[in-house]
């Protein structure tokens, strides 16, 4: 039931053998605009500050109101940035390991998963220590990620990307039912129980930040380690075994890893869905689908997009923000359906 | 659901002459109206004691006088004003989800294809949220434009999904992208407005019989009393739809007909529900598949359908009401109830070996 089982035709080819030249220009594109998106989110907000200040402020020149601004705003710019590249990378891999081009973190319903377990941490154990609640999430993350995929096998055709989309959809459903159950007696205030529905970046912190990155910073090698084995097992187990690889062990490392970068993602930013879903697709039509290309430019335009939807949220709704979740599904879904709309039927 | 059950009256192997044959399907179907008879009496006694319970119990006397139109001091306003419009809204959503849910179900031949997971649901909500807190409309208003949401919704689903020819799992798979986009066109909406609090947010989040008025009931009971008797009037046509387009239409079944006018019953259903209660999460997906498991392969379970859809709701609204020290809104309670109904979904379907 995978992508690649349809024979090749020559744009297919010519996408997964792209020439270095272009992948490193889309590469350097990728990095300007990332650099490009990172200015415009430290300069956008309630507040509009010019580039120069912007500059001035990240040298370390504090005095004006605009500089004060940006210092403000680089928090919560680090974090989209960092949370965009982890989900992204995570639903690259998640789509590799699983073979279904519609796998992503928010979809399958991890990143809801991830968000339970930190709400029946905080509301049954009083757990307050911030490295507790990122084991609790990837803990989370794992635990739905096995059974949205349990769920989703079930049956002669195995795990197909109709089974595990709606296994996903419903987990994730049921799982946000909880969440509000627990929360609900519990709010004190309205963000603090939105923030565990519907993710965002705004509540973004140093320590919490320098607390997170260890965890990305190992989901990231877990994943790109496994770059060369992923491709293996796009060309099917079979195949993948007579070339010398451990299908099992580059599964397990390399789902690892994507469940960890999820986990670690969400229990900082809360369930944000889609950016693991088009960011891979939008790079394999960049680079092609080697995954030792593919991962890091994955991580690059994840970022991008994440901080892009960040300040679309400040700009839209001014004075108030729109949570970067709820602007990454509007932006998403279309993406999806499009995606589904491509597929032949028997590809799902 | 409940195909891969064999009913213990059906013996494959042994043969069988036309009269036992017939005597069996006689004996089948009179369990099946014996199991949904009781499925009623349920609803009406799960009715009766919503109607009794509350802060201050009142006996079934007091209720059937207040019910009777006769002034009794207290009761007329507790159970007349409060009660009775709360357990009516519970009662007829719940029926209404469950027949759209079970609509959907057996027309898309998969469990997890209910309405509320398909983005339909989402449509209406989004509809009425947009009404309420955008253009401030009235109920009625807000009934009609919830409709108007769920048709559009299930429309744009409904062509999206045409490509070469309609496929169900596209649908689906479309339908779950839709419900992703309008939940968070729902948070944003609510997000954006002025006096938003708990209450009302998770109302329009995951259903809730709070604020339930007559004004409120009306709309929904005339949708059902017009709706209703077309769809059972369908039910026969829906159970062969399951058995696959061509051989329905060998069967006499008009298939684009029919499976229209289900479709446009079931959305109707289902958005006048949500109009009124929000969507409660989960009675569309669960009622079809626990009316199943009751009553056998090849029975027809719009009805029984309506009538689990009605009791989950009146019981689980009872619950989250009185059963904790917070006041949980019917939604939450079902939505809760959602996470281990699917590992028992998933259990039953690995033990008989079928597909989802």
């Amino acid at each position: 039931m995978s992508v690649f089982t349809a024979p090749l035709t020559p744009p297919d080819v010519a996408i997964l053998r792209r020439p270095a030249a272009i992948r490193v220009t889309w590469l350097i594109v990728a990095l300007v605009a990332l650099l490009a998106l990172s200015i415009a989110s430290l300069a956008i907000g309630t507040r509009t500050v010019s580039v120069e200040e912007v500059l001035a402020a990240l040298t370390g020149d504090s005095s004006s109101i605009g500089a004060a601004a940006v210092t403000a705003r680089i928090p919560r710019t680090v974090l989209a940035l960092l949370v965009g590249a982890a989900l992204a990378l995570s639903g690259a891999t998640l789509q590799a390991v699983t073979r279904n081009p519609l796998a992503d973190p928010g979809i399958l319903g991890l990143s809801m998963g991830a968000s339970l377990a930190v709400v029946c941490g905080i509301a049954f154990f009083g757990m307050a220590d911030p490295v507790a609640t990122l084991v609790v999430a990837i803990v989370g993350s794992s635990a739905t990620g096995v059974l949205v995929y349990a769920i989703g096998s079930l049956g002669r055709d195995g795990a197909t990307p109709l089974k595990l989309a709606l296994a996903g959809a419903a987990t994730a459903a049921a799982l946000g039912s909880l969440v509000s159950a627990i929360m609900l007696p519990r709010a004190q205030s309205l963000t603090s129980f939105r923030f565990w529905q519907i993710g965002g970046v705004g509540g973004a912190v140093w320590d919490r930040i320098l607390l997170v990155l260890p965890a990305l910073v190992l989901g990231a090698i877990l994943v790109h380690v496994c770059a060369r084995g992923m491709n293996s097992l796009a060309l099917g187990d079979d195949i993948a075994v007579g070339l010398g690889e451990n299908v099992a062990r580059t599964r397990i490392v390399s789902a690892a890893g994507a469940l960890i970068l999820c986990g670690a993602a969400t229990a900082i930013a809360g369930p944000i869905g889609f950016v693991g879903l088009i960011v891979p697709h939008l790079c394999r039509l960049l680079v092609g689908t080697d995954h030792r290309w593919l991962l890091p430019v994955t991580a690059v335009v994840g970022a991008g997009l994440l901080t892009a939807a960040d300040v679309v949220g400040r700009v839209i709704a001014r004075p108030d923000e729109v949570e970067v979740g709820i602007v990454t599904a509007l932006i998403g879904a279309p993406v999806f359906i499009a995606l589904v709309r491509r597929r032949k039927m028997r590809e799902l | 659901m409940s195909c891969e059950h064999r009913d213990p009256g059906y013996g494959i192997l042994a043969p069988h002459t036309p009269g036992e044959l017939a005597a069996g399907r006689r004996r089948r179907a009179r369990r099946r109206a014996v199991r949904v008879a009781a499925l009623a009496v349920l609803v009406a006694a799960a009715f009766a004691v919503t109607l009794m319970i509350g802060k201050t119990f009142y006996g079934p006397e007091d209720v059937i006088r207040v019910i009777l139109g006769q002034q009794v001091p207290g009761a007329s306003f507790t159970v007349g004003e409060l009660r009775l419009p709360r357990a009516s809204l519970g009662i007829l959503a719940g029926f209404a989800f469950g027949v759209a849910g079970v609509t959907f179900q057996t027309m898309l031949r998969n469990p997890l294809a209910s309405p509320d997971i398909i983005g339909i649901t989402w449509g209406a909500s989004a509809a009425a949220v947009v009404g309420i807190v955008v253009l401030s409309l009235g109920d009625t208003a807000v009934s009609a434009l919830a409709l108007a949401g769920g048709l559009v919704t299930a429309l744009a689903i409904y062509l999206l999904a045409f490509r070469r020819g309609f496929s169900g799992a596209r649908l689906i798979l479309i339908g779950i992208g839709v419900a992703a986009m309008l939940q968070s066109v729902v948070a944003w909406v609510l997000s954006r407005a002025s006096d938003w609090d708990v209450p009302a947010a998770m109302q329009w989040l995951a259903g809730s019989l709070n604020g339930a008025a007559w004004e409120r009931v009306a709309p929904l009971a005339l949708a059902s009393l017009v709706l209703l008797p077309v769809m059972f009037g369908l039910s026969r046509d829906l159970g062969v739809l399951r058995l696959g387009d061509d051989a329905a239409a060998a069967l006499g079944v008009r298939v684009p007909l029919a499976r229209l006018v289900l479709i446009l019953g079931a959305v109707a259903l289902l958005a006048m529900a949500t109009a009124a209660t929000g969507p409660i999460a989960f009675v569309a997906f669960m009622a079809g598949p626990i009316a199943g498991r009751l009553l056998g392969p090849g029975a027809s379970l719009l009805l029984p359908a309506g009538l689990v859809g009605a009791l989950l709701v009146l019981v689980a609204d009872a619950v989250g009401q009185f059963a904790f020290d917070t006041r949980f809104p019917v939604g939450v309670v079902t939505g809760a109830l959602g996470a281990p109904f699917l590992i028992s979904l998933l259990a039953r379907t690995a033990r008989h070996g079928g597909t989802l």
